[in-house]
């Protein structure tokens, strides 16, 4: 087995072992659960109010009903639990003295930092791949476009690729795990904010450079269907600085 | 097979380690034997690759330290102070995943898993869980860490803190085994230790090499020979070579505090006259001559009082360090 693999297995195993993955993947699922729940009776009332309307059969865009909003929302829902996933990854390492073994041990640091991402990553695909009962229920009872629906998930996966890289690198920032996931949390905010920020400022360069930053648009553009090689590419890089980054500030550690 | 060439390292204003240089050969056992906070650890870490040295060079089997870290990391086994053990796997998974990331091919790493559980004696608590083992079983599975992939180089950074004294006994046999096939560096401030398992001895103080030799050469040195201590206000800075010029002066060990020397001379020449002189004729501002009569553990507590002097918190006398250990020989 090379390096990365015998990583992967045992940061998984050592997920696996706790209970935050557990907890963390029942709170996930229920909330998007509940959220999915909500926005179908949502549309479903809609439904009948275009009924009395419109009379006789009324056509309501599942699409734009529930899932555009669905997509929304889970975005702020992984803002809030991904730190949790990300947040021992390096700063439990450094806390019990094993960091020291890891950094000493044959495995490069590129191995070691794409060992961890990936096994977060597997675990947040893991739970991702739960939350597909929600379509594929929906889908026995009505009609929708699934194509919206596959681009999101792309969305939702590239998305929480990101928000893991950014949990990862303050995790190497630490060696207390609160502070790793509060850092996070941080950080993610801002990248959040930085729409804001990006749309007051309208159409100047310095908006328009803003708003790129942001995950915002490029996330909003995959949950509407739209795969652009612009999005893509926002997001690859990101991910690919972010652990570059990390790869920096965990070399810099020994040298503290 | 390890060279250490003049290495220091500074953080900041401190510098922890001060020009040490030593080698160890191949199959020698080295003992790096040093108070609390001497400067140890610090240089197990430059050797493991793990900390960067701020000068000199480091080299394991020919590869230098700064420049192919991997090279160095694939041929040692190392052990820190506190055992880098993952509480959450057992005993059998950890040893696994470390040999998978050492490159162990599943064949020879079931072989390798099953030798050193054998030689640690970790087979009753082979399938349990790491965090809930005692010190002792954490202490050994972490030197199998070390030993698993049968590396040429051991550093072993107290290997039997945590011990009982019976197991104490079995860890420094099969140090001793490993001797002839293995380098072996183990650091200890226990100097019975050094002496029953070590072929060489290298005793550091505040960051700098005070002395090094083997423990019998060492103990035997000091017997045969007259000793006298000299403390001087303003030594300059080729003191140890002057006194080497007076006839009769066989070693000088610089140590202790405020210019604190210690002279050997040969057996029944008695130096202090010259010595006083020279010191006095020079104005170097002598402030203490005597003869002193020394064993091995009071060259220790000699050359690294400068350390204690300074006052550690928490940690006791050098006396106090080796009483216990000294109970623990005579108990089992």
């Amino acid at each position: 087995m090379t390096p990365i693999g015998a990583i992967v297995a045992k940061e998984l195993r050592s997920y696996f072992v706790s209970p935050v993955v557990y907890v963390v993947g029942a709170v996930f699922l229920l909330i998007v659960g509940l959220l999915a729940y909500l926005y179908i009776v949502f549309a479903g009332a809609q439904a009948i109010q275009l009924m009395q309307i419109q009379g006789g059969q009324a056509q309501i865009n599942l699409n734009d009903l529930i899932f555009r909003n669905l997509f929304a929302s889970v975005r702020f829902v992984l803002l809030i639990i991904l730190p949790i996933l990300t947040m021992r990854l390096f700063a439990e390492e450094r806390k019990l003295r094993t960091f020291e073994f890891l950094m000493t041990s044959p495995a490069g640091l590129n191995e070691i930092v794409a060992g961890k991402f990936v096994s977060v990553f597997l675990v947040f695909l893991g739970l991702l791949a739960w939350t597909s009962l929600i379509p594929l229920t929906l889908s026995l009872f009505s009609d929708f476009d699934w194509h919206p629906v596959l681009t999101g998930y792309l969305g939702l996966a590239l998305l929480g690729a990101l928000f893991l890289s950014v949990g990862l690198l303050a995790s190497a920032l630490t060696e207390n795990q609160i502070v790793a996931a509060f850092v996070s949390f941080g950080l993610l905010l801002l990248l959040w904010l930085l729409a804001g920020m990006g749309s007051l400022l309208g159409d100047t360069t310095a908006g328009q450079i803003i708003s790129y930053v942001s995950f915002m648009e490029h996330y909003d553009h995959l949950v509407r269907g739209l795969v652009d090689t612009k999005d893509l590419v926002y997001f690859a890089t990101a991910i690919i600085l972010l652990l570059f980054l990390t790869h920096r500030v965990v070399d810099s550690t020994r040298w503290r | 097979m390890i060279d250490v060439q003049q290495v220091t390292k500074r953080y900041g204003q401190h510098t922890a380690i001060d020009r040490v240089t030593f080698s160890v050969a191949k199959g020698e056992v080295l003992a790096f034997l040093g108070p609390n906070g001497a400067g140890k650890t610090t240089t197990m870490r430059i050797l493991t690759c793990f900390l960067p040295a701020t000068e000199g060079s480091a080299r394991i089997a020919g590869y230098d330290c700064q420049d192919q870290p991997l090279e160095v990391k694939r041929r040692i086994g190392y052990l820190p102070e506190t055992p880098p053990v993952y509480q959450e796997l057992t005993v059998d998974e950890y040893l696994r995943f470390v040999g998978q990331l050492r490159g162990l091919t599943s064949n020879t790493l079931t072989a390798a898993i099953n030798r050193e559980v054998e030689r640690l004696g970790l087979g009753p608590v082979r399938h349990r869980l790491i965090g809930n083992l005692s010190r002792g079983y954490r202490q050994r599975v972490g030197l199998a860490q070390a030993l698993v992939h049968d590396p040429p180089v051991l550093i072993l950074d107290e290997p039997t803190v945590g011990l009982d004294p019976k197991q104490i006994i079995e860890i420094r046999e099969l140090i001793r085994s490993l001797a002839g096939s293995h380098s072996v560096i183990l650091s200890t401030h226990i100097l019975p230790e050094a002496t029953a398992v070590c072929q060489r001895v290298v005793i550091i103080s505040a960051g700098r090499i005070v002395a090094e030799d083997t423990p019998d050469q060492l103990s035997a040195r000091l017997r045969n020979s007259e000793k006298i201590s000299v403390v001087l206000k303003r030594p300059p800075g080729d003191v140890e070579a002057r006194f080497k010029e007076i006839p009769g002066v066989q070693h000088v060990l610089a140590g202790g505090e405020g210019g604190g020397f210690l002279l050997e001379s040969e057996l029944g020449h008695d130096i202090r006259e010259d010595v006083g002189r020279l010191a006095v004729n020079s104005g170097w501002g002598l402030v203490e001559l005597k003869p002193v009569s020394m064993t091995l553990e009071d060259v220790f507590l000699r050359l690294t009082r400068h350390e204690e002097s300074m006052g550690q918190p928490g940690q006791g006398s050098g006396q106090t360090e080796l009483e216990p250990m000294e109970r623990a020989e005579t108990s089992s």
